[in-house]
């Protein structure tokens, strides 16, 4: 799978990327387990890129794999054309690349101001003189955020699931970074909050021309906050179109039984709603199935797709998707 | 008559640092084979409302108020043998969390079949096959290999199948589903809320669906109550509460959630931050975060009102004569 993405515009590009844990099996035998296995694409400067699938389908090791939280088995990733391969490089992406976490309750240090949780990107990489200006960004972050001085000084259990969120993006947002990867950041909290931080994520993005990798299971916030959405299943990649185009025309049959069952918040059309209810689980990666992954709870898979990995092909302008059946669905 | 008949439930928890009004005066009816949705954020008292019906609260909880009527039988009081004949036997329920909610030290048989030998008259073997039957009727994959499994051998879509088996292996006429979804992936989930919408069909019985997924209520239920803080602030059918809305907070969490209508429009978020059931306003509950409260709002709670049919809300919006006395909006929300 070489196929070449890139555009002139492209802030991030990911190659063949993968990632294989050693999972031991006792006595000196360990089986790799392929979290993500070949995956490219490319984010453009200032788009927010979706990326859906279900758990164990690998969407946060992609995430965390490109900021090198894990170390790469295989592939580069390439950050506005410098390629990210030593500590070097690494300590300069790290310096535009950050991260928002899913659980705003434990990635919080409970024995930490949210002063100290805050500057603490700008204490690793000196980013101030004095600690005059170190205070001063640490309120200009939390102004940013809808926090305000009096929250400084106190600690993280002092403050409830949205606000901690609003904490923990303060922290990505200290080294002002060009790029941001946010891992389910809305799905902990209550629906009347999350409206709150997707309002936020939105402005920041257009105050500070941010670039996000926003990575979630809820395909009506996905289709809310990006701009192009990519589906994984089982490690892979299997679809990649813009957000409007991926909704009212999903080519590869994993998305269209994905967003068939997402359950609308309207009654007549949940009523009226075709599902495509997959049967069975998603296979462990562990024993992933030959060929296309998906063949295993696909209505449309033949013999071929047992046979090989289809190739991820771009079959509209912009629309990419791996399936062998394409051309006859 | 009801099936069930809750009114003015009141539930509190007596902790540290005083009494938490977890539940304050909720009343519904829920007839037979009707699919009844309570929705609400964290801490609103959904669950235990769910869980004073079933009268399995933690020891701090109690129920202070109001009756619980069952088939034309009082629960709040009902010694502890009474509670033991409709637990789980005309009146079960399926929890969130089906990891930490089936015993990992016994099998699924074992946990199975313990239910209908408690409840029924089927000696052992009887009970078996009637646990097959129930791991049939929802769709489980060879059976007679899972009856000798343990929980950790199965998936989470497999495990809340069985919660479900065993939830409704003595037929009960009511199934109380506390966020049965809200650990599953988004294509699991649909197997599973079809499996319960065939499964009602089949079996007629009446099902609270409690969440906090406004998606999952569209598509599941019949009528629908709204909570917050501990009280229901609106109730009407599906229908009434999605398409047309009359209380405030309700309004809000419409706004707030993606969907058609306001895809690439901002979302508009309800403000604030939710309630703190220790340091409860004076007034409505909600008024601190309500965009339209009025000076009323701020010091007296509105009653409910009738909007015809099954349609109630507790707003003061809703009361014409009130909101044009006080039409002054309260600029200052301290």
């Amino acid at each position: 799978m070489n196929v070449n993405l890139s555009k002139k515009q492209d802030l991030l590009e990911v190659r063949g990327l993968k990632e294989y844990f050693d999972i031991n099996m006792g006595f000196f035998r360990t089986r790799p387990l392929k979290a993500v296995d070949d995956v490219s694409f490319s984010i453009r400067r200032g788009e927010t890129l979706g990326l859906v699938g279900e758990s164990g389908c690998g969407k946060t090791t992609v995430g965390r794999t490109i900021l090198h939280l894990y170390k790469p088995t295989a592939g580069t990733v390439v950050y506005d054309g410098m390629e990210i391969n030593d500590p070097r490089s690494l300590k300069e992406f790290r310096k535009k690349a950050t991260m928002v976490f899913q659980d705003p309750y434990s990635s919080l240090n409970p024995r930490m101001t949210v002063s100290d949780i805050v500057a603490e990107p700008l204490d690793v990489h000196h980013l101030y003189n004095g600690k005059k200006e170190r205070e001063e960004r640490v309120l200009e972050l939390l102004s940013l955020v809808g926090l305000n001085s009096e929250h400084a000084s106190r600690y993280a259990h002092e403050f409830s699931g949205g606000q901690r969120q609003r904490i923990g993006i303060a922290r990505a947002l200290a080294v002002n970074p060009e790029f941001i990867v946010c891992d389910e950041p809305v799905s902990a909290l209550d629906v009347s909050i999350q409206a709150q931080v997707i309002n936020m994520f939105d402005d920041l993005q257009d105050r500070l021309g941010l670039t996000y990798l926003f990575i979630a299971h809820d395909l009506l916030v996905v289709r809310h906050i990006s701009n192009r959405i990519a589906v994984m299943y089982l490690g892979k990649m299997v679809e990649l179109a813009s957000a409007e185009e991926i909704y009212r025309h999903p080519l590869h049959p994993y998305s269209q039984s994905l967003l068939s069952a997402v359950p609308l918040p309207d009654p007549r059309k949940a009523r009226a709603n075709k599902r495509i209810v997959l049967t069975g689980d998603i296979p462990s990666p562990l024993n992933a199935p030959s060929g296309c992954p998906f063949r295993t709870r696909c209505r449309f898979a033949k013999e071929c797709c047992a046979e090989s990995m289809p190739p991820f092909n771009e079959v509209e302008n912009g629309h990419f998707v791996a399936c062998h059946r394409i051309g006859e669905l | 008559m009801a099936l069930l008949e809750v009114k003015d439930l009141r539930t509190s928890f007596f902790t540290d640092a005083g009494e938490v009004k977890a539940v304050d005066g909720v009343s519904f009816e829920l007839d037979r084979g009707r699919v009844l949705g309570i929705v609400g954020e964290s801490g609103s008292g959904k669950s235990v409302t769910a869980y004073s019906i079933m009268q399995i609260l933690a020891p701090t909880g109690k129920i202070v108020g109001g009756s619980i009527r069952f088939d034309g039988q009082e629960l709040i009081g009902a010694d502890e043998n009474h509670m033991r004949r409709v637990r789980g036997n005309r009146i079960s329920i399926i929890f969130q969390d089906p990891m930490t909610s089936l015993n990992p030290t016994y099998t699924i048989g074992h946990q199975l079949m313990e239910a209908i030998l408690l409840h029924t008259g089927r000696n052992k073997s009887e009970a078996r096959d009637r646990a097959l039957e129930m791991l049939t009727l929802v769709n489980v994959n060879e059976p007679h290999k899972r009856l000798k499994q343990y929980p950790f051998e199965l998936s989470g879509g497999m495990r809340q199948r069985v919660m479900i088996a065993m939830a409704l292996a003595c037929e009960p006429d009511i199934l109380i589903a506390d966020e049965p979804t809200t650990a599953l992936d988004v294509t699991i989930q649909a197997q599973i809320l079809e499996l319960m919408q065939d499964l009602q069909k089949k079996l007629g019985m009446a099902i609270i669906m409690i969440t906090h997924d406004l998606g999952v209520v569209a598509q599941m239920c019949d009528e629908v109550i709204v909570m917050y803080a501990g009280a229901v602030c609106e109730r009407g059918t599906a229908d009434e509460i999605f398409y047309t809305p009359a209380h405030e907070y309700t309004k809000g969490l419409m706004r707030s959630i993606p969907r058609d209508e306001n895809n690439g429009q901002r979302l508009r978020p309800i403000t604030g931050t939710p309630i703190d059931l220790l340091n409860m306003p004076r007034g409505c509950p909600f008024a601190p975060r309500c965009e339209n409260a009025m000076k009323v709002c701020l010091t007296q709670r509105p009653g409910i009102m009738d909007l015809g049919g099954s349609h109630t809300s507790a707003c003061w919006m809703n009361y014409k004569d009130t909101a044009a006395a006080c039409a002054a909006p309260e600029g200052d929300k301290a």
